[in-house]
């Protein structure tokens, strides 16, 4: 945020934060070991707020959790906000100091009043108002959030309104205070890093700039296109309008991992040439003209990968891979070979991190040996005797501002899931993630567990008896775009109205069959969180 | 305007130790200032990732002016202080104490204090044959653990880890009194029905063997556990982004355990199901050996 995409924070300053707002998270189970961290801050004091339509095993331990309706995030925050301001409770030295844009921010939030926050999003006006307290007077404190934020059609919108909440209070920049996306994925914070993104170079460096992509001409000897790239979702629709008629995947399981699987499936199937690069012949490798076996990044692999707090650590080889099986780098430079590019020579792992190194100015200070020896570096690192940044955006507190704009309020308005409720499909459904499961199963997938329930439908119990269902009993779940089979669970934990699943299971119940793809222009994130469905029982089926 | 920078503190404190001077930060513990002097202190319930509970007091020490022997483990150290650690008085303590837990526990995997029961001389097969042991079947209820109580010293290790200083699940607690005292689950329900989450934290830290990873205990059975073969490889989990450092422990080529570091700035040394034992994938499911 504010210009380089990453966590502003260190774990170790959760521990010592004063209040946290946990905020469309599962971390208890999605990030169990960040939860660690969290429940020692509790331990230490801290007090904790969670904001999620399910009362979760997250929320369990907070002190207040806000059970908003789904997709009434950018209210609620902006309901926060509007508190803050009318008690008069902002920091406007900060605001002064290191923001721009304030006055129309506040113009912005005038309509949410607690009783219309209250309306909004089903919160009690008198919980909105302990929570917006409590952050704004505290001494430090940290808003954390994951895909309960982002797997929305207004993502962007949701990150803006609570970075929004940050700037009003000053809680950014400082130990102990910040924002906090965690990562779903292993490398998802490195894969960015390192420019997997369609309009950076890495290190974060713009693809637009001219001056950026000159430095990266010079050392590969070959001009860079100007364009911006495509991201996952634009790509799908350059695949419909049969402008991408070939795909590359490595490591990527789309063909299972969609909203709206059956349309993705479809154009996928269309394309002229589908190349997959993976470990398992996967969903996706399967409907492949070409399949390259991969061998496994972090066990039989030399490299890197970077985590939530901007760490990057050293991955290792342990075991040799099976087959055929090769490391992505060694496939990646046999292509380029084979297609003349022969300067790519025959690198290394570590000869590709020292080029990097050498191009990208905030990882230009972290050798092999100095990830290995101080247990990774957190970015920004720019020179050999740079210890590593535990926070971010320091800068706003300084006297100087360096010349720098403020970091700007970004004014959002509240707007509902793409897909609203009817008699048709009454219920709503979100999806998420279990503790002993991931993704689309294609590693979990064969790992014993015996606390594993399988894929299966959470549902309030007065829904289940309006609906006369009972507890295991398979059902046919339907939403507009497909119709699945799969057994229900009876939560008292999860709201009347509101239905839960999750897609680690393709193969038994194919969830995103059921999801909505309708998309965040701007992240290339499709709504997974919110589609609407109804619930019937199996014809004949014996209960 | 001031910038916040992260907090430090470094305050010293200088004890002496067997005749010698030591200095170490404030807040650290003698069994701390005995590691900083070069001394090596037998510990069993002591973890560096776990808060003292003074269960075992193998680590005891003479402290000068203190009546009676002091665990190393917990005691903060002091300024001024005068610690001994190899009297007559901390050898015959340490010595007994060994030979306390040898005589009613089965300490043969209890690696770490196969060498201290040597150095002190503990026999503990003097105590006779019929000294208590609990002498039950093997727990095995679920694939990924197993629980063997005559080899449990009650050191509480496995309680910490499940409980407040790293999990917070607390499905394990010690249930009993006297002889009767054991590791248990609530009502002593199985595991997979208890409020276990697998994330093996107590096998992590178990020092005795007691609680196990089923893969060890099978090779083990088999007689096919080799740790001086095996090699171990740091590495990070494959699955979320919090970026947990794994030790593979390879043997034949095969994944047989996984841990964490205790010293480990993200994990200190704990982990979750997936990261514990989401490795399956990698292994070949054809066995490899002949």
């Amino acid at each position: 945020m504010f210009g380089a995409g990453g966590g502003t924070v260190s774990y170790k300053e959760i521990e010592e934060t004063d209040v946290i707002l946990l905020w469309g998270s599962n971390a208890r189970e999605a990030h169990p070991i960040f939860f660690h961290h969290l429940m020692q801050g509790l331990q230490n004091g801290a007090r904790m707020y969670a904001v999620d339509p399910r009362r979760t095993s997250s929320a369990k331990f907070a002190d207040l959790w806000l059970g908003l309706e789904l997709g009434s995030d950018v209210a609620l925050a902006n309901t926060v906000a509007n508190y803050i301001v009318n008690n008069d409770l902002h920091n406007k030295a900060f605001i002064e100091h290191s923001t721009s844009g304030f006055d129309a921010y506040v113009d912005s939030l005038a309509e949410y009043t607690l009783e219309r926050g209250e309306e909004l999003t089903g919160v009690p006006a008198a919980a909105i108002a302990e929570m917006a307290r409590t952050y704004a007077t505290a001494e430090t404190a940290q808003i954390l959030w994951t895909l309960g934020i982002t797997e929305h059609h207004n993502a962007v919108d949701n990150v803006l309104a609570l970075c929004n909440l940050a700037l009003l209070t000053g809680h950014v920049g400082r130990w102990g205070s910040g924002l906090v996306p965690l990562r779903g994925q292993n490398n998802v914070q490195g894969g960015g890093d390192m420019g997997a993104l369609p309009n950076k170079l890495p290190g974060f460096q713009n693809v637009s700039d001219p001056d950026h992509r000159a430095k990266f001409e010079a050392v590969y000897g070959r001009p860079i296109p100007p364009e911006e790239g495509l991201h996952l979702t634009l790509m799908f629709e350059a695949m419909e309008r049969g402008e991408i008629t070939a795909a590359y995947v490595i490591g990527e399981n789309p063909a299972d991992s969609e909203a709206d699987i059956a349309h993705a499936r479809k154009l996928l199937r269309g394309l002229d040439l589908l190349v997959v690069q993976d470990i398992f012949l996967t969903r996706t490798a399967e409907l492949a003209d070409v399949v390259l076996p991969a061998s496994v990044g972090w066990a039989e692999c030399e490299g890197t990968v970077t985590s939530s707090e901007r760490r990057v650590q050293r991955v290792r080889a342990a075991v040799p891979p099976p087959g055929l099986a090769r490391h992505d780098q060694d496939i990646l430079r046999d292509l380029a070979h084979a297609m003349g590019y022969v300067e790519w020579g025959n690198p290394s792992s570590e000869d590709l991190w020292e080029e990097l190194r050498s191009l990208s100015p905030m990882h230009g200070g972290m050798t092999y040996a100095r990830l290995e020896s101080e247990s990774g570096l957190q970015w920004p690192c720019p020179d050999l005797d740079h210890p590593g940044s535990p926070f971010l955006h320091g800068w706003l507190w300084e006297d100087d501002l360096g010349g720098r704009a403020g970091a700007p309020f970004s004014p959002v308005v509240a707007q509902g899931p793409k897909e609203e409720l009817t008699e048709e499909f009454p219920l709503r459904l979100t999806t998420g993630r279990a503790l002993d499961s991931y993704n689309t199963g294609v590693q979990s997938g064969s790992m014993e567990s015996p606390i594993r329930y399988g894929n299966a439908l959470d549902m309030n119990p007065a829904d289940a008896d309006r609906l006369q269902l009972s507890d295991g009993e398979t059902v046919k779940v339907t939403s507009p775009r497909g119709t699945v089979d799969m057994p229900i669970r009876i939560q008292p934990d999860i709201p009347v109205g509101l239905t839960f699943t999750t897609f680690h299971f393709p193969e038994l119940v194919d969830t995103n069959l059921l999801t909505n793809d309708a998309w965040d222009k701007r992240s290339g994130t499709a709504e997974f969180k919110a589609a609407a469905i109804r619930v019937d029982k199996l014809v004949g089926a014996a209960s | 305007m001031t910038i916040a920078e992260v907090p430090q503190t470094e305050t010293m404190v200088t004890l002496t130790i067997d005749g010698a001077a030591v200095t170490v930060p404030e807040g650290s513990t003698v069994l701390d200032a005995c590691s900083a002097a070069g001394i090596d202190t037998p510990t069993l319930c002591y973890a560096e990732n776990l808060t003292p509970v003074n269960a075992c007091r193998v680590c005891v020490v003479e402290q000068e002016g203190s009546r009676t022997l002091v665990p190393s483990c917990s005691r903060q150290a002091e300024p001024d202080m005068e610690i001994k650690t190899d009297t007559e008085r901390v050898r015959h303590s340490r010595k007994m104490v060994l030979e306390f837990l040898g005589s009613g526990v089965d300490l043969s995997q209890a690696d770490q204090l196969h060498g201290w029961m040597d150095h002190y001389g503990a026999e503990p097969d003097r105590y006779g044959s019929d000294a208590i042991r609990i002498n039950e079947d093997v727990k095995i209820q679920d694939s990924l653990y197993i629980r063997d109580y005559d080899k449990c010293v009650l050191c509480y290790k496995c309680v910490e880890a499940c409980g407040d200083d790293a999990q917070m699940t607390f499905a394990i607690a010690v249930s009993g009194r006297g002889f009767d005292a054991r590791i248990s689950t609530e009502f002593d329900v199985t595991l997979p029905d208890s409020a276990c989450v697998y994330c093996g934290n107590c096998v992590g830290v178990c020092p005795t063997g007691a609680i196990q990873f089923k893969t060890e205990y099978d090779l083990r059975e088999a007689d096919d556990w080799r740790p001086e073969e095996q090699s171990v490889t740091q590495t990070v989990c494959s699955y979320c982004g919090v970026g947990c450092n794994l030790e593979l422990h390879v043997q034949d080529e095969k994944i047989v355990k996984v841990t964490s570091p205790a010293d480990h700035s993200v994990t200190h040394g704990h982990l979750c199901i997936k990261g514990r034992f989401g490795w399956t994938y990698v292994q070949p499911t054809i066995e490899r050996r002949p």
